[in-house]
């Protein structure tokens, strides 16, 4: 690899979402854009669900549907509460998600990523794979002006630096742009690939052509630990997982591999998976941290996009077009900075930040600001006690058995009231409401 | 119901047999510093890793091998405090190749 000479437009540090979004919008825009990833091909390295939300993309790439590998289009939502034997379930399915331009996909990350870097390359970034970024390298001022490689003996100089590098960016943590990560705001995720024939997911999940249906689980599956379960169908494979915050993870004796087998294994999961063949086994961790957690996003000579600014909604289970729209905003900062010329300066790359206030990226984290903390304070009752009590009450309800209906109902309040006290439960109720405010 | 928890170990290296990779050999990108006793957060990555690349010894010590590392960095955050780890991404190319992601 030969040495450049001349300092690019802009350097992009990693190629998922956030650094695709980034690279491909500043390239387009005619920037000389140089894109460093280190895994084989892009997506080599990056595990997800993975829903891709279309809105975040279409405004990147309006015709993506076009030609990026798109698994199934999602009509149906399913939110399960599961105790040990049974899931009480809120569906949403709606015909109107069938339509011309479907608003969720589910897609498998390593094709997805893999296009969405083909697109950079021919918006005419140069995209180096393989190459590890080491260091930021920095003038007497302290302002970042390039990268050091594994690969590459002199720096790689640029005038800005845009850090895509994920939730365990070792770069900006290593040169103090952010906190080392916390293990009580990160989350830990492992994740199976079953693959099954097409048509075996459609009957078992009630859909057509390329529907899609996709299941998120909270109860005791993460056997009171702070964390959820997921199921999303794809064209022909399931993607299943299960993620719990590192903190509550490294209480336990529970392996992360038992806390996936046992929720494959539940009697509301194990028949969806049934015969199917298991292609791959990931882990990833996701940055769960919200609001609190986001790390100063600006200083002189770089700028922080996706995971690695802690861009994840985990209420809503939205992370990578949180990615892809800091990528692209950020982008858009540099690119009106550059054809200005003006400097990357801290005040100057500032107006990302601003822009993005105005944007729903800050606005629903900020929303859910005091979410993360209260379930993971009272973890106990949200993915424990809460859900047994849905079930023994929907059980209570349900089953018939010569016992009048007003006695049902006493007996419900009853368990409720003994197994937490009405104080608890109100007290419970009111910080979740004010929380979601 | 417990009854799903048979040789948890076991499968999870069956597990990574599912797994491409490109091993950097002799080149382990994480490595446990020598010690005598682990702290609480270094053993607990026993359980704690996902790809099961811990083990603690007959003489206490706990160990890695990270031929199997699913490069997720939680051995990174737990130990930070401790620092009885050392932690890099692996080379450019290598470690593990995910197909599906």
């Amino acid at each position: 690899m030969g040495e450049f000479n001349k300092p690019f437009d802009a350097i992009v540090v990693g190629a998922g979402p956030s650094g695709n979004a980034a690279a491909y919008t500043m390239a387009k825009e005619g920037l000389n854009v140089l894109q460093i990833e280190r895994g084989e091909y892009a997506g080599s390295k990056n595990v997800q669900g993975a829903i891709l939300y279309a809105d975040a993309l279409e405004k990147i790439i309006p015709e993506f549907r076009d030609e990026a590998p798109l698994e199934r289009h999602v009509i149906e939502q399913r939110m399960w509460t599961m105790d040990d034997r049974s899931h009480t379930g809120m569906h949403y399915r709606s015909d109107d998600f069938n339509e011309e331009k479907p608003n969720r996909y589910t897609i498998l990350r390593a094709q997805f990523d893999k296009w969405f870097s083909s697109k950079v390359k021919e918006a005419g970034a140069l995209v180096l794979y393989e190459t590890t970024v080491t260091e930021l390298v920095r003038d007497l001022s302290g302002k970042v002006i390039g990268v050091r490689t594994d690969r590459q003996g002199s720096p790689i100089m640029a005038n800005v630096v845009v850090l895509a590098e994920g939730v365990n960016g070792l770069v900006g943590q290593r040169s103090g742009l952010r906190d080392e990560l916390a293990p009580d705001t990160v989350a830990l995720a492992v994740k199976e690939m079953h693959f099954l024939p097409r048509e075996t997911i459609e009957a078992r999940f009630n859909l057509s052509g390329n529907e899609g249906v996709v299941i998120e689980a909270m109860g005791t599956i993460t056997k009171g630990m702070t964390g959820t379960g997921f199921l999303y169908t794809n064209e022909e494979s399931i993607s299943v997982g299960i993620g719990c915050i590192v903190s509550d993870f490294a209480e336990t004796d529970v392996t992360p591999n038992e806390l996936l087998e046992a929720f494959k294994n539940h009697p509301s999961i194990k028949p969806l998976l049934a015969d199917s063949e298991c292609k791959e086994y990931a882990a990833h961790l996701i940055p769960e941290g919200g609001y609190k957690a986001i790390p100063q996003l600006t200083g002189a000579g770089w700028i922080v996009v996706g995971d690695a600014g802690q861009f994840v909604n985990a209420v809503h289970r939205e992370g990578s077009n949180l990615a892809m729209t800091t990528g692209r905003v950020a982008a858009e900062t540099v690119v009106s900075l550059t054809r200005k010329r003006e400097e990357m300066t801290a005040a100057n790359l500032a107006a990302y930040q601003k822009r993005l206030a105005q944007s729903f990226v800050m606005k629903d984290l900020k929303k859910y600001k005091g979410i993360p903390e209260l379930l993971h304070k009272n973890k106990g009752n949200f993915f424990g006690t809460y859900p047994k009590l849905l079930s023994q009450a929907m059980q209570t309800w349900f089953r018939v058995d010569g016992i009048d209906k007003v006695s049902k109902e006493k007996a419900i309040f009853r368990n409720f009231r003994e197994t937490r006290t009405l104080w608890g439960m109100m007290g419970d109720a009111f910080r979740v409401v004010r929380a979601w405010r | 119901m417990s009854d799903v928890m048979v040789a948890p170990r076991a499968k999870v290296e069956e597990k990574l047999f599912q797994n491409r990779y490109l091993v950097d050999a002799g080149r382990p990108h994480i490595k446990v510093k020598a010690h005598t006793k682990p702290s609480a957060s270094l053993l607990a990555m026993t359980t704690l890793c996902p790809a099961g690349c811990y083990t603690q010894t007959e003489s206490g010590q706990v160990e890695v091998a990270a031929d199997g590392c699913l490069e997720c960095g939680t051995c990174r955050i737990v130990t930070r405090k401790t620092g009885e780890i050392e932690w890099n991404y692996p080379r450019g190319g290598f470690g593990v190749l995910y197909k599906f992601g």
